[in-house]
């Protein structure tokens, strides 16, 4: 088993259908109506109150594809992909992969299926054990499910060091400390890779990494998906980021869903008032894009998540909130082939292209007196022209 | 809108105007750190001027020199380094000043905001005793003006509900709200040349835009000169007029943020560039990347530091570094063969 390291084998079709094999489809991993709560304790440990850090999420992600989750800090993103690998399970909901049910499973058989199932952090110091060294790290999860014997896996953790650009003899033998933060990095994910797993959850692998190291990092992320035909649910908060690794794109919010949609839709005509108000923060080297209009910054504080907001829960900073976002929550429902949205009134062409990151604005306009001539918003703007 | 500036410059504003030497003159810092049988060069000479008014970004990697160079500058290095050169503030010089003479600059002459406010805030005080301890620390005040002056800076940085606010600890704030109380104590005392440290770092986007469009708010209000300190390029570009590009202790350019990015010159600063992930790549696209690190600062090799990694090096790049020069009009660089001119 071992001594057909993924390299040789992955690039086939073999490996990706391998999986798809159990389940009968090529879903990868189906999450419905997570919810993950906090009870958090007042003294004496009566009930302080609930924090609901996941509410009612639902996804799917196929095989060989990258699920991009883009949140700010507090909307449940990690909590998330957490809660998928069941540490700790979910409070409710199903989160089932390579068609098995992984809530409620018994610890050996949760073992078994979480084999192909790894996680990648966001500080590799803090998560790579510093009197280890590499190869004894990388080795560890081949120990823990007694794969292969003592060379072998040597073999195999040389092998995987090599997958990830370090050389097994040079850095073989440092510990954590001697290693650059790039370099602690790749060896997290070799560590990841060692068992040769389906799906591995990304949670800000590159955040903390200096610009050139953090592209050279997403690079490997990029070349090892094509490689042995991985899937990532690649968590970030920044969109510049999560749109040059993602197929699809999930915009959370306060521990919901606000829109998921393919990657090019999320980014070129944002629905969701969130999902611009996000977009339009991000700072451009370009002169051309120029400082965003500061009119479009999101105003005011995520809100507790102790207590949400009725509805909505985005409508407390919501530039277009009415009175239906206050008594009703919006469902994530379809607004065009695999775009979904959780909005009452999700954006319009119109009021995406006004702040659009491209240059050329008479094409845009062009496009809207195409498609959406008797728009409102349009007639209006048409006046001013 | 004026009140509060004019509070927070007490007595700043004639005197900026009337200043025949610049603000801030930086020329020649040094900076070297000594551990048991080795010295890190951290910077190596740097020079730049800071005028009233201005933004001035220094851009680098971990370990080019930038934080140390403003640490220097604020005199709030250990005993291990030693800084030479020149940082004169309004003509007067500022390096071999004593501790108790930089203690009257700081806060006044110039103050800092840093990467984690949570790290800045003492955990067991009230954030409104920590403001009222640096206006307290450098003016004669009452306990009554003092708390007042807090609930206006409070209120100058938008944190909502300040006279509440006043009474909370840092724990019961966002880290937005955090940061916004750190830059409240930073200009507690009217500084002329505020620090920003990787400010903006700890945050997320959408709270980075808001303390971003309300560092620069301030900045036009009182007038101070704002120097932020940053990995960030594209930060840098969409908020500073000046870009300054640092290099294993070395500025290697200097530019207009609008010009920078349409010419750049030196090929450390294009690399930087083509390695941020942007919008407007389609997904999936590899960027382009140098390889290599940058070199140990305990052992220079001659030459250009960046020679190494550098996609267009030659062999004179090898034999000797580059000085800094103005080639062009307010552009500055490093490099014996600059992108976009072709070899010289």
């Amino acid at each position: 088993m071992l001594a057909s390291a993924r390299e040789g084998s992955a690039v086939t079709d073999g490996t990706v259908t391998e999986g798809t094999a159990d389940t009968g489809s090529d879903i990868l991993l189906e999450v419905r109506h997570l919810v993950q709560e906090f009870v958090l304790r007042d003294f004496g440990g009566a009930k302080g109150g609930v924090l609901q850090a996941v509410s009612d999420v639902s996804f799917d992600l196929h095989v060989g594809e990258t699920l991009g989750i883009v949140g700010e800090t507090g909307s449940g993103k990690s909590t998330l992909a957490r809660s998928v690998i069941q540490a700790p399970p979910p409070k409710q909901g199903e989160v089932i992969f390579q068609g098995q049910e992984l809530v409620g499973l018994h610890r050996n058989a949760l073992k078994a299926a979480r084999r192909n199932l790894q996680m990648v952090f966001q500080d590799p110091f803090s998560s790579l054990d510093p009197r280890w060294p590499v190869t004894r790290i990388v080795e560890e999860p081949l120990i823990a499910y007694g794969i292969g014997t003592g060379s072998e896996r040597r073999e195999r953790v040389a092998s995987v060091l090599d997958l990830v650009g370090l050389d097994p003899v040079r850095y073989g033998a440092r510990r954590p400390r001697e290693l650059s933060g790039g370099q602690c990095q790749r060896v997290a994910l070799a560590r990841a890779l060692a068992l040769e797993p389906k799906l591995i959850l990304c949670d800000e692998p590159v955040s903390s990494l200096d610009v050139l190291v953090q592209a050279q990092v997403l690079n490997l992320f990029e070349k090892l998906r094509a490689e042995l035909g991985l899937s990532y649910l690649f968590i970030a908060h920044d969109l510049a980021l999560v749109k040059q690794v993602s197929d699809r794109v999930a915009v959370m919010y306060l521990g919901k869903l606000c829109e998921v949609g393919p990657v090019r839709e999320i980014y070129s005509e944002p629905l969701h008032p969130y999902t611009l108000a996000l977009l339009t923060s991000i700072p451009d080297p370009d002169p051309q894009v120029g400082r965003r209009d500061t009119a479009n910054h999101i105003k005011g504080e995520l809100p507790s998540p102790l207590d949400p907001p009725s509805g909505c829960r985005f409508r407390t900073r919501c530039p277009l909130a009415q009175e239906r976002c206050a008594e009703e929550t919006p469902e994530l429902r379809p607004m065009s082939d695999g775009h979904y949205v959780a909005c009452h009134f999700p954006l319009d062409g119109w009021q995406t292209s006004a702040i659009r990151r491209v240059p050329d604005q008479s094409r845009i306009a062009d496009d809207i007196v195409d498609n959406r001539p008797a728009s409102p918003s349009f007639q209006s703007q048409e006046t001013s022209l | 809108m004026d009140a509060p500036a004019t509070a927070a410059v007490p007595d700043g504003q004639s005197a900026m105007h009337l200043a025949p030497a610049p603000l801030l003159e930086v020329s020649g810092l040094q900076v070297t750190f000594h551990a048991r049988d080795t010295s890190i060069y951290a910077v190596q000479g740097i020079s730049y001027t800071v005028e009233p008014g201005q933004t001035l970004a220094i851009i680098g990697e971990s370990g080019s020199g930038k934080t140390v160079s403003a640490q220097a500058i604020m005199g709030l290095l250990p005993g291990s380094a030693s800084v030479a050169g020149s940082v004169r503030f309004r003509g007067e010089e500022l390096v071999g000043l004593s501790q108790r003479d930089m203690r009257g600059h700081r806060g006044r002459s110039f103050a800092m905001v840093f990467q984690y406010p949570e790290r800045s805030l003492n955990p067991t005080m009230r954030v409104g005793s920590q403001i009222t301890e640096a206006i307290r620390t450098h003016e004669q005040l009452g306990k009554k003006e003092a708390h007042d002056r807090a609930v206006e800076l409070l209120k100058m940085v938008r944190l909502p509900a300040p006279e509440r606010r006043f009474y909370e600890y840092p724990h019961q704030l966002s880290g937005g709200m955090r940061q916004r109380v750190v830059i409240a104590i930073a200009l507690a005392c009217g500084p002329q040349v505020l620090f920003a440290d990787e400010a903006t770092t700890a945050l997320d986007v959408t709270t980075q835009a808001q303390i971003m469009d309300l560092l620069l708010d301030l900045q036009q209000q009182t007038g101070t000169a704002l120097v932020m300190i940053s990995h960030d390029l594209g930060l840098a570009a969409t908020y500073a007029e000046d870009v300054m590009v640092m290099y294993a202790g070395k500025i290697v350019e200097r530019a207009p943020a609008k010009e920078l990015f349409a010419g750049v010159r030196m090929p450390y600063t294009q690399a930087l560039l083509d390695a941020i992930p942007r919008i407007e790549l389609e997904p999936h696209v590899l960027l382009p990347v140098v390889g290599g690190r940058p070199p140990d600062l305990a052992s220079i090799p001659p030459g250009c530091p960046f020679a190494p990694r550098c996609p267009g090096v030659q062999d004179d790049c090898r034999q000797d570094a580059p000085p800094l020069k103005q080639y062009e009009a307010g552009r500055w660089w490093a490099c014996w063969h600059p992108l976009g001119k072709g070899a010289q």
